[in-house]
C-alpha cells in the first residue's frame, strides 16, 4: 500500500483529503489525515462575532463530518517531520510513514511575539479576533463599553486574510452608530504598511471609504511592545498610540512543528514553489495554504483554488510525470464594508485587484472594487458554500484560474 | 522609468529612485543616494547594505534584518529612519520591497 499524509485537516488539508479520495484507488493508495483539533472552525465568521451577528455555534462543526470514508483521522499533535526518513512523529511517540506528504497546518497568531501585548490587559481590553476565545470575549466587551479610543492594530505582514482588519472597523463604525454611541468611539486603523492595503487600485477605494465613515489610518507603524499601564501602543521608531481599547492581529507564523522540522523560514512559513506548489527543498511534500509562504494572500479562497492545482500535480508525481500545472496567485476576498454592503477583489501574482464585474464579464452580479449590496450577499452565501460544498471538494460555480474577463485596466 | 547620474554613472532608475539594474550598484552610488536621504553611511550602515544585498532574492522583511545578528529592529529603525527596509532597499541598489498581500 503506497501512503499519502495530510497535515492539517483546516480549508485546505479537508479539501485535499476529499478530492483525493475520489480520485485514488482504495486498494492502492492509503490516505491518512492529522489535526490536533477535533473541531472546524469557519474562521471567516470570527470577525462577525463581537457584534454579535454570528455567534460560537455558527462557526464550529465536528472536523470528522467532512472527512470522506475511506480516508483515517488521526487527531493528534504532530511533533515533527523528518524529511529525510519519509516519516510524520506525533506527540506521544507513533510513527506515521509516508510516500508523499502534504503539510497544510496553516499560520496562527503569536501574541507572546509581542512585548505586553498577552499582559494583564490580554481579553479585559485588548483583543484578538482571530481566535474563537478573542472573539467572543471581545463581544462581552463591546456589549457594556460606553466609548473611547478603539484601535485596530495589525503587527506585522503577512497575516492570514489581509481584509479582515479593514472588515472590522467597517463593521465597528456600523456597530456603534447603530447603538448610537458612534460619536464617542474614535476609531483608527495602525498599519504597518504604507496605505489602507498593499495594491494602489485597491488602496485608493479603501482609503476613501475608510475615510468618509470617519477612520482614521495611520500607516507606517511598526508594533514594538504595549504599554499596559499607560494603554498605549508603541513602534520601533518611537510613536506611540494611546487607546482604550485595542483590538490587534497578533504577529501570524507557521505552527512550532515547522521550526522543530527545520522547514520554515524566520516566521515558520515553508518555502515554496510558487507555481508548482511542491516545497522547495523536498520533492515528495507539498505545501497547501496559509502554512507555505508563496507571495500572495493567505485566504481560504486561495487554498481552494490552490487546491486543484496541487490536486494535478499530485497525480503527475504519482504517475512519475513532470510537474504541469501552475498556480497563478488567485484570491478573491469579499470585504464587508458595513451598512449591508461589501466590496469585492479579484486578483494574482500578476495582476493587482482592478475594478470590473465578476464573474460575469458586464453582468456580475459582483462589483469588483464597488461598495454594493451584492457583494455582501456574497459574503454571506460564502458561509454555506464553505460548509456545504467548498470543503468536500465539489465544484464551485468559479474558475481557479484568474480571468481578465470582466476586469477594466 | 528614468535616467539618471549618480556618482558619475548613468543609470536607470524606477519613479521613486530605485535602481533598475542592481548590478550596476557600487559603493559611491550607494553614498550618494544615501545623501540624498540625508544619511551619511558608515561601516554598521555598510553590513546592513551587504546583508540586504545578500539576501535581496530570497524576500526580506524588517523581521529578517533584525535577526541578521548585525542590528537588532531598533538599530535598523536608528540607522535608517522612516522607512528602514525601503531606504536601506534604495541605498542598497535592489528593487523596492513589496509586502505581499
Ligand atoms: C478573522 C478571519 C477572517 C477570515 N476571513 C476570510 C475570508 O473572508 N475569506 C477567505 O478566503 N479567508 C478568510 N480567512 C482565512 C482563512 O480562514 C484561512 O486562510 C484558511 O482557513 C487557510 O486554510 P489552511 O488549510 O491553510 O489552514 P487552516 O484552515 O487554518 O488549518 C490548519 C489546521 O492545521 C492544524 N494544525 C496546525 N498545526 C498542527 C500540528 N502541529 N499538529 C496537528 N495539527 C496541526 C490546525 O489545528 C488546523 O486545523 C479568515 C481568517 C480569519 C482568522
Amino acid at each position: 500500500m503506497k501512503k499519502i499524509l495530510i497535515l492539517g485537516a483546516g480549508t485546505g488539508g479537508t479539501i485535499m483529503a476529499n478530492k483525493l479520495r475520489k480520485a485514488l484507488d482504495r486498494e492502492e493508495w492509503d490516505i491518512t489525515i492529522v489535526d490536533k483539533q477535533q473541531t472546524h472552525y469557519y474562521q471567516p465568521g470570527f470577525l462577525f462575532i463581537p457584534f454579535g451577528i454570528y455567534n460560537k455555534q455558527d462557526v464550529i462543526k465536528p472536523k470528522a463530518n467532512f472527512i470522506p470514508s475511506g480516508v483515517n483521522i488521526i487527531f493528534n499533535d504532530v511533533d515533527k517531520i523528518v524529511p529525510e526518513e519519509n516519516k510524520v512523529l506525533l506527540t506521544g511517540g507513533k510513527v506515521l510513514a509516508y510516500d508523499y506528504l502534504i503539510v497544510a497546518t496553516g499560520t496562527r497568531p503569536f501574541p507572546d511575539e509581542t512585548p505586553g501585548l498577552k499582559d494583564e490587559l490580554w481579553y479585559k481590553e485588548i483583543f484578538d479576533f482571530y481566535t474563537i476565545e478573542g472573539a467572543v470575549a471581545l463581544k462581552e466587551f463591546f456589549e457594556t463599553w460606553q466609548g473611547g479610543r478603539l484601535v485596530m492594530n495589525i503587527a506585522e505582514m503577512p497575516y492570514k486574510c489581509p481584509v479582515a482588519p479593514l472588515e472590522f472597523v467597517f463593521l465597528a463604525d456600523e456597530y456603534f452608530t447603530k447603538i448610537g454611541i458612534r460619536d464617542k468611539v474614535d476609531i483608527s486603523y495602525v498599519t504597518p504598511l504604507p496605505g489602507a492595503f498593499t495594491k494602489p487600485r485597491a488602496t485608493k477605494m479603501l482609503g476613501a471609504l475608510l475615510e468618509e465613515k470617519n477612520i482614521e489610518v495611520i500607516p507606517d507603524f511598526y508594533l514594538e511592545s504595549v504599554d499596559n499601564k499607560e494603554k498605549k501602543i508603541k513602534s520601533y521608531d518611537g510613536k506611540e498610540i494611546p487607546f482604550d481599547v485595542l483590538t490587534i492581529v497578533p504577529v501570524n507564523k507557521g505552527d512550532e512543528m515547522i521550526e522543530r522540522s527545520g522547514m520554515g523560514d524566520d516566521l515558520n512559513f515553508i518555502p515554496t514553489d510558487k507555481y508548482t506548489l511542491q516545497s522547495e527543498k523536498h520533492e515528495n511534500i507539498f505545501v497547501l495554504g496559509d502554512a507555505s509562504n508563496i507571495p500572495t494572500s493567505k485566504a481560504g479562497s486561495v487554498a481552494h483554488f490552490a487546491s486543484d492545482v496541487l490536486f494535478d500535480n499530485i497525480m503527475c508525481a504519482i504517475k512519475g510525470r513532470r510537474l504541469r500545472a501552475k498556480f497563478d496567485g488567485h484570491a478573491n476576498c469579499y470585504i464587508e464594508t458595513g451598512f449591508g454592503k461589501g466590496s469585492l477583489i479579484d486578483f494574482n501574482y500578476e495582476t493587482e485587484p482592478l475594478p470590473g464585474t465578476y464573474p460575469l464579464p458586464g453582468i456580475g452580479p459582483f462589483g469588483l472594487l464597488q461598495n454594493t449590496k451584492m457583494n455582501h450577499y456574497g459574503k454571506v452565501v460564502f458561509r454555506w458554500m464553505y460548509w456545504h460544498m467548498l470543503l468536500k471538494g465539489k465544484e464551485l460555480p468559479i474558475e481557479s484560474e484568474m480571468t481578465m474577463a470582466g476586469k477594466k485596466k | 522609468m528614468a535616467q539618471k547620474t549618480i556618482a558619475g554613472v548613468n543609470l536607470e532608475v524606477t519613479e521613486d529612485g530605485y535602481l533598475e539594474d542592481s548590478t550596476q550598484w557600487n559603493e559611491e552610488i550607494a553614498k550618494e543616494i544615501a545623501k540624498e536621504e540625508g544619511i551619511e553611511l558608515t561601516d554598521k550602515h555598510f553590513e546592513v547594505i551587504n546583508f540586504i544585498r545578500e539576501n535581496a532574492d530570497a524576500g526580506l522583511t524588517i523581521r529578517k534584518v533584525g535577526k541578521s545578528g548585525i542590528v537588532d529592529i531598533k538599530g535598523f529603525y536608528e540607522l535608517f529612519p522612516g522607512g528602514p527596509l525601503k531606504i536601506a532597499s534604495k541605498i542598497a541598489g535592489i528593487k523596492k520591497p513589496t509586502s505581499c498581500v
